[in-house]
């Protein structure tokens, strides 16, 4: 994790810049495959609840309202998407540990131990809506055997959640390292390869958010 | 896929101007505010009952969806100011995960064309 | 900014001991990696092997006896399984771990720890699949485990969890290895190595790891649905709750095409690099097998849907992918046409290995032009599910992947070991491998376009099988006799073959200008390579090695390696571990599922963190 070498490589890129991206080019096909069956399923189930419409009687046993909580998403959407700029500025931080900081924005700004912490915060809180939504699915009767929805629906965003919960135990992996020793500008690529990954799965949520979600 | 570059010799970026310094603060935080507009626009459009019914509704979140996505992969992922090879290694298959996911709805009946 | 920083990131000059078990366990070396590899994946081999004898053996005869029907469907599923994810598959990437750093003049790939991490869950994956016949539940839904038939409700026993479990670990060894190889060959070329002075097999291993990379998220989603339905109750091939049947075809087709590119193209890259050397003659026509593999690997994943015709997706669906495979079937003629004429005009020398390369030429072409036979909707719907497909892909596969690699084996071994094959067996061997897939395959044409289905245990007499059938068995049993000749050959010549000298083939590239069997830092001066075939232009500033000079350490030139280390093959175990642990949830054995899973996901995460925070020199 924390070599620093002395052969240039051909391309003069580092080797685990490359490896990253060649692996969010795997992910795509990955997401790909997952989107695709929640789509392909998408109005099959045979019982409710379902996402966007109401399941009323004989299909449904009494009337269910359409499931999927637009604002309660809008906000955790919005959460991911805060919490890519913190991951940015917490980058930019790191890249610039050895400038001198004098104004008091320039020391919020640079301190890439709040950014990294706030990162990790709002991916935290999203995961915290995630869970709630899930819940409060369960109560209203979907769970993830309940129908080709709930299969299909529960897999993908879970999956999705899966990352994002991957994506902050590294982040604190990185806060703790930062802790211990202080992250410097020579230490920006290990920033930089989990910025890469952190950004990709809050892409892959913006096209889950406008496909699962708003699109009916 | 493979997208070649081909006289890739040493530590010869720097000559090709392919490599751009990052962006700083000012635009990381434009970038916020246009990715938040976007998906308040897009939330906004979804309680508009006569648009969700019009043709235009799923088309123009796909487009700004798609947006939001080139924003982040452009700035964010700062595939606008690096090496050319990142871009080879992400647009190749992404396109080849969008062609495949394109030609499974087809398969499945779920992509119509529609005369009129 | 970052990304100038180097790689890769050696500093010390210690020196790692090269015998023992435990250096085997531990060790970091691309080559020794690859010997690892090479010889697991001809074991699996074996075991591949001896179970289509026993299929052979039951088919010998109308009405055969000698296995039961149940266990008929577990040896051609795990014949199956075997040949494509631990046979061929791994002998691939035993060539590309030896071959790829000696081919673009580094000294390791770029991730050596990660590299030896995909070996171990390889080996891992492997045993655990084959530990299925401890408890006589070995997977028996055909290799494509087609859901619905392999969901519980079908087929209730612990058979296909062994197999999705198994293909899950084996495609996490797969990624590891592709990520690396990709950065590998991006990254760690000698001055001068652009990508097109590359040799054809690092040409034809970079296009299959984003084959690999592309291809296998797709089958691990299309598992994670059939887990999640088998284990957790979902219902993505759950009929009565309106699934779609097809869904698992097409996943497992998206993957399973691509897997196909998987399996030749190595093959193809090896007879890339015989073919020249043995005719005195550069590759004709460079770029444009370059540009074939490329658009082979990307049409392919445009044909997925010509293994479905038969389910109906209706006329346009058929149109577009019986014309794509058609397409296809052009670069990889194209193929075909530069090596012959490659040979054209050359002093062409008939060793083994020369004489496996042509055969693949002429195999392959017999499987590739009864591929684009059923690339025609109406006459595949003739041919599917017959035994005249399994005649085709078994000549690509086994004419064409195998007799690839068998000449890749016979022209490396000098390289890998300092010793030759012995060219007597060798050429027994090729003879009775040539004449004995011949009389096992060419016949099942005929008994397939009689009508005989696949996966049948028995049929009976009279229907015009029988003697095609008893000549197919004939010709396995001499297959797998010539294939014991091999073993022995291999085995004596490792230790008592005769000595074979740095390039004992007067072949171009770089890995010929080394000492045979390379030292463990590869190069002594790295490279500057200025043609595509430096050892016969001597053009450059390659250091040509020659025979008898004394070999120095690394420690004496002062180069530095990494250090051996135990913390990837514990990953791994500990990542098979936990993927075991989901067997018990099938007998709701819930104790022992947790101990498994979260035990083995802590010791995972465990040794990953420990392997990670620790330096590589």
């Amino acid at each position: 994790m924390e070599h620093h070498g002395h052969t240039p490589t051909t391309t003069g890129l580092d080797n685990r810049k490359v490896a990253i991206w060649a692996f969010i080019g795997s992910e795509c096909m990955l997401f790909a495959s997952l989107i695709s069956t929640y789509l392909i399923y998408k109005g099959r189930s045979v019982k409710g609840p379902f996402p966007h419409e109401v399941c009323s009687p004989p299909v449904c046993d009494t009337v269910m309202k359409p499931i999927l909580n637009i604002p309660v998403t809008s906000a955790s959407t919005f959460v991911l998407l805060v919490s890519s700029l913190a991951m940015v500025l917490a980058l930019a931080a790191v890249e610039n540990a050895d400038q001198p900081k004098h104004t008091l924005g320039e020391k919020i700004l640079g301190n890439s131990k709040l950014w990294l912490f706030m990162t990790a915060l709002l991916g935290t809180t999203f995961l915290g809506f995630q869970a709630f939504e899930f819940t409060s699915f369960v109560h209203e009767g979907l769970t993830i055997r309940t129908n080709l929805f709930g299969s299909s629906f529960f897999t993908l965003t879970g999956f999705h959640g899966a990352h994002v919960t991957a994506g902050v135990l590294w982040l604190l992996t990185l806060l703790a390292i930062d802790i211990r020793r202080g992250l410097k500008p020579k230490d920006a690529l290990i920033v930089d390869i989990a910025a890469l990954y952190w950004h990709f799965v809050d892409v892959v949520w913006i096209a889950i958010f406008t496909l699962v979600y708003l699109i009916h | 896929m493979t997208h070649s570059d081909t006289h890739v010799s040493h530590v010869d970026h720097a000559a090709l101007g392919e490599v751009k310094e990052h962006p700083t603060w000012s635009t990381y935080w434009k970038v916020a505010v246009i990715l938040t507009i976007i998906t308040a626009l897009e939330v906004w459009v979804y309680y508009i009952p006569s648009f969700v019914a019009s043709h235009l509704f799923v088309p123009t979140l796909l487009i700004l969806s798609a947006l939001k996505f080139a924003i982040v992969v452009l700035f964010y992922m700062h595939l606008r100011y690096d090496h050319r090879l990142f871009r080879a290694l992400f647009t190749g298959p992404l396109i080849i995960a969008m062609a495949t996911i394109v030609s499974l709805l087809f398969l499945f009946g779920h992509l119509v064309i529609h005369a009129g | 900014m970052a990304t100038t920083a180097a790689a890769p990131p050696y500093v010390s000059t210690h020196e790692a001991s090269n015998t023992g078990i435990w250096s085997w366990l531990t060790t970091v070396d691309h080559k020794r990696i690859g010997a690892l590899y090479l010889v697991t994946a001809l074991t699996f081999f074996m075991i591949g092997g001896f179970e289509a004898e026993i299929i052979r053996a039951q088919l010998m005869h109308p009405n055969g006896t000698l296995v039961s029907a149940d266990t008929y469907n577990q040896l051609f599923t795990m014949h199956g399984t075997t040949m494509i994810f631990l046979a061929v598959m791994p002998l691939s990437a035993a060539f590309f771990n030896f071959l790829i750093p000696l081919q673009i003049g580094a000294r390791d790939v770029a991730f050596p720890r990660l590299n030896a991490f995909s070996y171990w869950v390889y080996l891992f994956g492997g045993l655990f699949i084959n530990a299925s016949w401890l408890i006589g539940a070995a997977p028996n839904g055909g290799w494509f485990g087609y859901a619905p038939l392999t969901t519980m409700q079908f087929n209730p026993g612990l058979n296909i969890d062994f197999w999705v479990i198994g293909l899950q670990i084996l495609g996490v060894s797969s990624l590891a290895a592709a990520f690396n190889f990709i950065t590998t060959i991006i990254n760690m070329r000698a001055p001068g190595m652009q990508l097109m002075r590359m040799p054809m097999f690092t040409w034809m291993a970079f296009i299959v790891q984003f084959l690999l990379i592309l291809a296998f998220p797709v089958i691990t989603i299309a598992l994670v649905f059939l887990q999640f339905d088998r284990f957790f109750g979902t219902q993505f091939y759950e009929l009565a709750a309106g699934a779609d049947p097809l869904l698992w075809q097409h996943l497992f087709w998206i993957f399973g095409h691509p897997e196909v590119y998987i399996l030749i193209l190595p093959a193809f890259g090896l007879v890339s690099e015989v073919l020249p050397t043995f005719s005195g003659k550069p590759l004709f026509g460079y770029p444009v097998m370059v540009y074939s593999g490329m658009l082979i690997a990307f049409l392919g994943f445009g044909v997925w849907a010509h293994h479905m015709f038969a389910v109906g997706m209706g006329p346009i669906a058929d149109s577009v992918f019986g014309v794509t495979t058609l397409l296809i079937g052009i670069p990889t003629g194209v193929k075909i046409f530069n090596w012959i004429f490659t040979m054209w005009g050359g002093n062409v020398r008939f060793t083994v290995a020369c004489k496996f390369a042509i055969a693949l030429l002429a195999l392959f072409t017999i499987g590739g032009i009864s591929g684009v036979m059923h690339a025609s909707p109406p006459a595949d719907l003739q041919q599917t599910d017959s035994y005249f497909i399994v005649a085709h892909f078994h000549y690509v596969l086994f004419g064409g992947s195998m007799m690839g690699i068998f000449a890749g084996i016979y022209y490396y071994f000098p390289k890998i070991t300092g010793r030759f094959l012995s060219e007597k067996l060798g050429n027994w061997h090729f003879w009775l491998t040539f004449i004995g897939m011949n009389l096992t395959f060419f016949p099942m044409h005929f008994s397939g376009l009689a009508g005989m289905p696949r996966r049948i245990y028995r049929y009976d007499a009279g229907q015009g099988f029988d003697v095609y059938n008893l000549i197919s068995s004939y010709g396995a049993y001499l297959l797998g006799f010539a294939t014991l000749l091999f073993v022995w050959n291999f085995i004596r010549s490792w230790r008592k073959g005769a000595k074979a000298g740095h390039n004992p083939w007067n072949a171009p590239s770089l890995e010929w200008s080394l000492p045979s069997p390379p030292p463990d830092y590869n190069f002594a001066a790295i490279p500057t390579v200025t043609s595509r075939y430096p050892l016969w232009d001597h053009k450059g500033n390659v250091v040509d090695y020659h025979d008898g000079d004394q070999v120095k350490s690394a420690k004496e030139l002062g180069i530095p390696m990494p250090l051996s280390t135990i913390k990837p093959l514990f990953t791994a175990l500990f990542m098979t571990l936990m993927f075991a642990g989901l067997l018990f949830i099938h007998k709701h054995n819930w104790p022992m599922a947790y101990t498994f899973m979260f035990g083995g996901a802590a010791g995972m995460v465990i040794s990953l963190y420990s392997w990670l925070l620790s330096p590589l020199e």
